[in-house]
């Protein structure tokens, strides 16, 4: 199978379903000719011209505005949301016109409308341009959310969350524009609450959103060479969330780890665990762990940032621990 | 005052959307004061003939987005008095079914794209609105309500903004009913707030929101040319609270006097002044006018009457509509 980029899987959903449904249009700021600083839309103006593919002044609760707008009205918007840290901007049109107007109207009213905007630290940019802020968002009653793993699956999630008639935040790590996966030629969606178990294992379970995922493979790959059989499970969607699947497996394995880039205190990690404790608890062998991004603003300087995430060698050494019975008292 | 609609039926159906905003309101504040109403409203009474001006303006397919003090739009609009008191009371035959009440009332069948109790959240939508018109090809208006305390927003300078760079069909309503709350206008707004408009080039009108015919007359024309494409435009509406800030807001006087509440009521009152003028022009006899009020107000004591006595919506309702395609949200 051919192997393409996120940035380019993204980039083939949009112009997909741009040409499926003429209602599909982009805004946000550069992304026409400018593509976005990431380029992940270059050739989308081309196409389908400015009218369709709407560049912004740089005003982030407006635009999200009209695009809130756009969608209650018979449009669906793609909102392009340059940078994840810019979501505190818009959070008013996001989580209280955005995430509401359907229940508010008892029904009436429909908001299908794509958020695409980033996560992820370690690009060496600081503390507000490096946040992982989908907690923030999934805490809203109202709103979908995708945490796209690889090329693959950020094709197949957008295409879903751009028919989707919820709003829906979908967030791509930056980190992983180039990184390449086999992606089909032909058309795919990927169903939203269907989590993906990526590799199967009975000794303990990885359950890891977004670029965790990678890390938590690694991980499992070091586990492996220690005779630990780590199976690990990526959500695709914290919601809605599939706890059947994640369920299921720790029902096996009787240990989990969570590991999610966004801060750690009241975040994905401990949403999950929670839920694991709640309908699991009689079949764990051990406290399951929360792994998170620490709980400091994003450093600048390299030698702070790389140990402010997951990583492999970490997730691995605690997968020993919880595997030996050593009780863990997360940082 | 300046005529406009040139036949008797549209002076009489203006003059019977006023009384019928009045009377809404007069029952809206007996069901508070009774403590049949669940938690608070905020009243239009005094400003009918600004959402009446307007609405009549409009088709039924150009939309409006409304605020807190929304019963008024919502009647303009083209609601009926028994959704809209079953609303109010949270009864499953409101037109949000309940979820919405006092501050989200609107008949969303009737273009009618939500009341907004985030002063100015929906000035984003009402652009949306707009947007969607212009890339479908639809000649449809939007007209945004809001009040002058909304004018400090800044989410409103940011769509504007696009909407004048995109010649959006968007009319911009600030109703200036001299307090931003408990504090009066001039404290808040610094300089001029059409000129605000103006700096973007946007034709903006100043009218006396308390005469239907002056304001119907100048919406027209805007709507008309706003069809065309030449839009944006801005109207401030000059009028008056008669109520408090909310219903509960009853000891006033350290904010504005009664003399000047005494003034506005009997010298400028809109209902008043509109129906000397019918009768001075032979429209309609005093005898005519009697009539149609103690009509209005027999069809809202039916509707109250029959609010009170509907029923609640079933407890099961509770996690339905949070999304379009999960029926309950946390089943």
């Amino acid at each position: 199978m051919r192997e393409i980029t996120l940035s380019q899987a993204v980039n083939e959903a949009l112009a997909e379903e741009m040409r499926r449904d003429e209602r599909v249009f982009i805004i946000g700021e550069d992304v026409a000719e400018a593509g976005t600083p990431f380029k992940v839309l270059s050739g989308l103006v081309e196409e389908f011209g400015t009218g369709r593919v709407v560049d912004t002044p740089i005003a982030e609760p407006g635009f999200m505005g009209i695009a809130v707008g756009a969608a209650m009205t018979g449009t669906r918007p793609v909102v392009d949301l340059m940078f994840g840290d810019f979501i505190y901007l818009i959070m008013d049109q996001l989580c209280n016109q955005a995430a509401k107007t359907h229940y508010m109207s008892g029904g009436k009213l429909n908001v299908p409308l794509v958020l695409r905007t980033n996560l992820g630290a370690t690009r060496r940019s600081a503390a507000q341009h490096s946040q992982s802020l989908h907690a923030l968002v999934a805490h809203i009653p109202g709103l979908k959310v995708a945490m796209p793993s690889s090329a693959y699956e950020a094709k197949g999630l957008m295409k879903t969350a751009i028919r989707d008639d919820n709003p829906v935040v979908i967030f791509e790590d930056k980190l992983m524009y180039q990184d390449k996966a086999p992606v089909p030629e032909e058309e795919y969606l990927i169903p939203f609450g269907k989590a993906n178990v990526k590799r199967e294992g009975s000794d303990i379970t990885l359950i890891a959103t977004s670029s965790m995922v990678q890390v938590a493979e690694k991980a499992a790959e070091i586990l492996a060479q220690d005779g630990i059989e780590a199976e690990v499970i990526d959500p695709r969607t914290i919601v809605p969330l599939d706890e059947e699947t994640l369920l299921k497996s720790v029902r096996k394995t009787s240990r989990a780890i969570v590991i999610d880039e966004g801060h750690q205190s009241y975040g994905i990690t401990g949403e999950i665990a929670a839920r694991l404790n709640e309908k699991a608890f009689y079949h764990l062998d051990a406290p399951v762990l929360r792994m998170g991004a620490m709980d400091v603003p994003v450093p600048f300087s390299p030698a702070l940032e790389d140990v402010t995430v997951p990583t492999p060698d970490g997730v691995a050494e605690n997968a020993r621990r919880l595997m030996s019975g050593e009780m863990i008292h997360a940082a | 005052m300046a005529k406009t609609k040139t036949n008797t039926e549209d002076y009489l159906r203006m003059y019977r959307q006023m009384v019928r905003i009045r009377t809404f309101e007069d029952n809206a504040n007996q069901l508070y004061l009774s403590a049949k109403m669940p938690g608070l409203t905020h009243m239009y009474s005094g400003e009918e003939a600004v959402a009446v001006g307007i609405c009549e303006a409009l088709k039924f397919t150009d939309k409006i987005t409304s605020t807190h003090r929304g019963h008024g739009h919502c009647v303009a609009k083209g609601a009926e008095f028994k959704e809209m008191f079953c609303e109010l009371l949270g009864k499953e035959e409101g037109y949000c079914r309940g979820k919405g009440g006092s501050m989200h009332i609107a008949d969303q069948s009737n273009g009618n794209l939500g009341a907004n109790a985030i002063v100015g959240g929906s000035m984003g939508i009402a652009t949306g609105s707009a947007f969607t018109a212009k890339m479908l090809g639809k000649d449809d208006v939007t007209v945004c309500f809001f009040g002058d305390g909304a004018t400090a927003q800044g989410l409103m300078y940011e769509v504007m903004n696009m909407a004048a760079l995109w010649n959006l069909p968007v009319i911009y309503a600030c109703e200036n009913n001299g307090y931003s709350e408990y504090t009066k206008t001039e404290e808040i707004a610094a300089g001029s707030i059409t000129a605000r408009a103006e700096a973007f080039g946007i034709e903006a009108h100043q009218v006396d929101g308390q005469d239907v015919l002056a304001v119907n007359a100048l919406t027209q024309k805007l709507v008309e040319r706003a069809r065309k494409g030449e839009g944006p435009f801005f109207l401030e509406l000059m009028t008056y609270r008669y109520h408090g800030h909310h219903v509960g807001d009853i000891n006033r006087e350290y904010y504005r006097s009664k003399d000047e509440e005494k003034d506005w009521k009997e010298n400028r009152d809109p209902i008043i002044r509109f129906r000397t003028w019918l009768v001075s022009e032979g429209v309609a006899t005093e005898d005519e006018i009697e009539a149609m009020n103690a009509e209005i107000k027999k069809d809202a004591e039916a509707a109250v009457d029959y609010a009170l006595n509907a029923k609640y919506p079933d407890v099961s309702e509770v996690d339905m509509h949070v999304f379009t395609d999960i029926k309950h949200a946390l089943a």
